[in-house]
């Protein structure tokens, strides 16, 4: 039996080492290898641009159109006649053209294969980034580029201000006492199953042009579900934690100020965040009621015109606000809520220098003269 | 067979040293009265009688242990002596005051961890006193002399979430003592810990027991732990929960683990043993169940 186990063991330890020396990418809920996470991180960026990219510049992939340069002997008859110098039609129908012309002899069309206009290339798209903060408008009385995305900014603001000064407290005593909850939820959620942009026509109406009705919808968008989803996560703090409070003398106020509210903090915090993509959401339609403004009216103009490059560089530019504003978001909750991320660089930073101060206070007088 | 059986004292001889220690307890003040505790839960399924007429009292710096099968209505009894449930029937009074809710004159100490995970140890310790208007210089001195008391005064400034479930604990009793309550209870406090953890933890509360002016109330359900740290303990039966007996312990203090071998302290564990296990020792419902087959 003792014999067993020495000629068992080298396979399995053979099995062992050839496991670990893989790198393990799909292991659940477990973080990845060191360099794999920034490596997946810059994937994930690249990876819709190579494909877009490719499908740009790689003629054979997709290009399904032909940009017509010379259309041929325009003045042969065919069912095909009517193509002209810069028009994209469909590949059959150039190549249909194309058999006519050969059949009768004629001079035929040349072109080359391109895609849809409402698929520009990343460097046409990089340019309209760069020449839409460079380009006056065409008209007086219209905005540049920039000026719209300041309006954009200020109506998102103040439309999420508003909504959050009066949303997070509403959405807290809701979800802290039982009264609060019966009077407001009920209607609460009857009011949001209104899509927001119903509002748009009235809110005009009562509040006139500017950004007033604007910030309006981006308020009742956000609003109901803010205080819905602020009720909910105030209501899932640990009732142990308000069961030892209790134990320890806290009053009833006290419980909401010291217990309630430090407890759903960081997850308010991480609703905020998510609530902030919902406004962005709302602000296309805002911007496009009564008087347009901002950045959608400029991506409303750019589209009538089809000027697609320009769309998609507007486009990206909420993208970019977006996920700019998220991650500082993210780093400013760090620093904030330090015990849910113990061991957060930063925090620890903060806090030893915190307590390189109170430590200098603390130390007696013998040993401050000795040094 | 019998041979091998070690011969044990009876549970109810007492030395001279211990009957002297539980006479002198008898003669303290009353801290905490139950008087026909009964707590019925009702649901759709039907009613519950997790408590029925619990009747005993505890005598003023007693260490007093509640023990009883799982579900037999520990965690309900000492929920309501701190005031976080009401009781069906029945008068709790501490210090000849009824318990109408919760307070500070009774520290708590849960079963899970109940630590305020966004204050550091230091604020933790000090969130009773801060409670209490307790101006901010003075609380974090008296925290920092508790935290000193439990060992654990070079992490005043850790969060709880660096703190192994043992530490967590410690500060959860500092956090309790440091209001200085009348009693402390304590519901299986530490359940949730591995063996040797829960045996250091055990010696530290008993020593941190003699240094303060406290009454506690312990719930287990581990017989051992029961016996080490306790002058009485009730024993409760299950279904409905009721109090079967109350043992005055009869092991000599101070307390050694060494003792958990001595022959009062198996004595004690075998009748309490066969109080929670042994269903022919069961209190006379238990019996009178059995009459018809007999009839
Ligand atoms: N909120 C409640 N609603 C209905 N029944 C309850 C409630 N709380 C407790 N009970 C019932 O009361 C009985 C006692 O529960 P309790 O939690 O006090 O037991 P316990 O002795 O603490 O058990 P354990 O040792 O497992 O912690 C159980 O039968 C349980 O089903
Ligand atoms: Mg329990």
């Amino acid at each position: 039996m003792s014999a067993t186990p020495s000629t068992a063991t080298p396979p399995k330890s053979a099995i062992v080492r050839k496991r670990s020396r893989a790198p393990r990418f799909f292991v659940v809920r477990a973080p990845l290898p060191k360099g794999a996470s920034s490596w997946a991180l810059a994937l994930a960026f690249a990876m819709p641009l190579l494909v877009w990219a490719a499908l740009s510049y790689l003629p054979f992939l997709w290009h399904p159109l032909v940009l017509i340069g010379d259309p041929g002997d325009t003045k042969h008859p065919g069912q095909y006649a009517y193509l002209a110098t810069g028009q994209r039609v469909e590949r059959e129908v150039f190549e249909r053209r194309n058999a006519e012309l050969a059949a009768a002899g004629k001079r035929l069309a040349q072109g080359e294969r391109v895609n849809p206009v409402f698929l520009p290339p990343p460097h046409a798209v990089a340019r309209a980034f760069y020449t839409g903060f460079t380009t006056p408008p065409l008209r007086p009385g219209e905005y540049w580029l920039h000026e719209s995305l300041l309006q954009s900014c200020q109506v998102i603001f103040w439309g999420f201000f508003w909504s959050a000064l009066i949303g997070i407290p509403l959405g807290i005593s809701c979800g802290t006492f039982a009264l609060c909850s019966r009077l407001v939820e009920p209607f609460i959620d009857f009011v949001r199953y209104m899509p927001a942009p119903v509002f748009g026509a009235l809110a005009v109406a009562v509040l006139g042009l500017g950004d007033e009705p604007k910030i309006t919808i981006i308020f009742i968008g956000t609003f109901f579900q803010m205080v819905l989803v602020v009720a909910n996560t105030t209501r899932s703090v640990d009732p142990a934690l308000l069961h030892a409070a209790q134990t320890l003398g806290a009053s009833n106020r006290q419980l909401l100020m010291h217990v309630v509210i430090p407890a759903a903090l960081p997850a308010l915090y991480r609703d905020v965040r998510i609530l902030i993509g919902w406004a962005w959401t709302y602000l296309v339609v805002a911007e496009l009621i009564g008087e347009k403004s901002g950045l959608s009216s400029f991506l409303y103009q750019q589209q009538r015109y089809m000027n697609f490059d320009n769309v998609y560089a507007g486009i990206a530019i909420i993208g970019i606000i977006g996920l700019c504003t998220d991650q500082f978001l993210a780093m400013v909750g760090r620093l904030l809520f330090p015990w849910e991320s113990g061991n957060n660089r930063l925090s620890r930073a903060l806090k030893s220098f915190t307590r390189l101060f109170a430590s200098q206070k603390r130390m007696p007088a013998s040993v401050t003269t000795v040094l | 067979m019998p041979n091998d059986q070690l011969e044990l004292p009876s549970y109810l001889h007492h030395t001279d040293e211990v009957k002297r220690r539980l006479s002198e307890i008898r003669e303290r003040p009353t801290v905490m009265s139950l008087s026909g505790i009964t707590r019925r839960f009702e649901s759709a399924e039907g009613s519950v009688t997790a408590l029925d007429t619990i009747d005993f009292e505890v005598r003023s710096r007693e260490f007093i242990s509640v023990i009883g099968p799982s579900g037999c209505g520990k965690s309900t009894l000492i929920r309501l002596v701190a005031g976080l449930d009401t009781p069906t029937a029945g008068e709790i009074w501490i210090d000849n005051q009824p318990v109408t809710g919760p307070g500070a004159d009774r520290g708590m100490v849960f079963q899970g961890y109940t630590l305020f995970p966004w204050l550091s140890v230091k604020r933790n310790v000090m969130f009773g006193l801060r409670m209490k208007g307790i101006s901010r210089s003075a609380a974090e001195k008296k925290a920092l002399e508790w935290l000193d008391l439990v060992g654990l005064a070079d992490f005043a400034d850790h969060y709880p979430a660096q703190l192994s479930g043992g530490m967590k604990q410690r500060v959860a009793i500092a956090r309790a003592l440091a209001n200085e309550p009348r009693i402390l209870l304590m519901d299986e406090p530490f359940g949730a810990l591995d063996a040797q953890t829960r045996c250091s933890m055990q010696s530290h509360l008993l020593k941190i027991w003699e240094a303060v002016d406290v009454t506690i109330l312990f719930i287990t359900h581990d017989l051992e732990e029961a016996i080490y740290l306790s002058d009485r303990i009730v024993v409760l039966g299950a279904h409905p929960g009721r109090v079967m007996e109350i043992i005055e312990v009869p092991v000599a203090r101070a307390r050694h683990p060494d003792q958990f071998l001595s022959g009062h302290f198996l004595a004690t564990k075998k009748r309490l043993e066969s109080l929670i296990y042994d269903p022919e020792t069961h209190s006379k419902r238990g019996s009178e169940r059995m009459s018809p087959v007999a009839a």
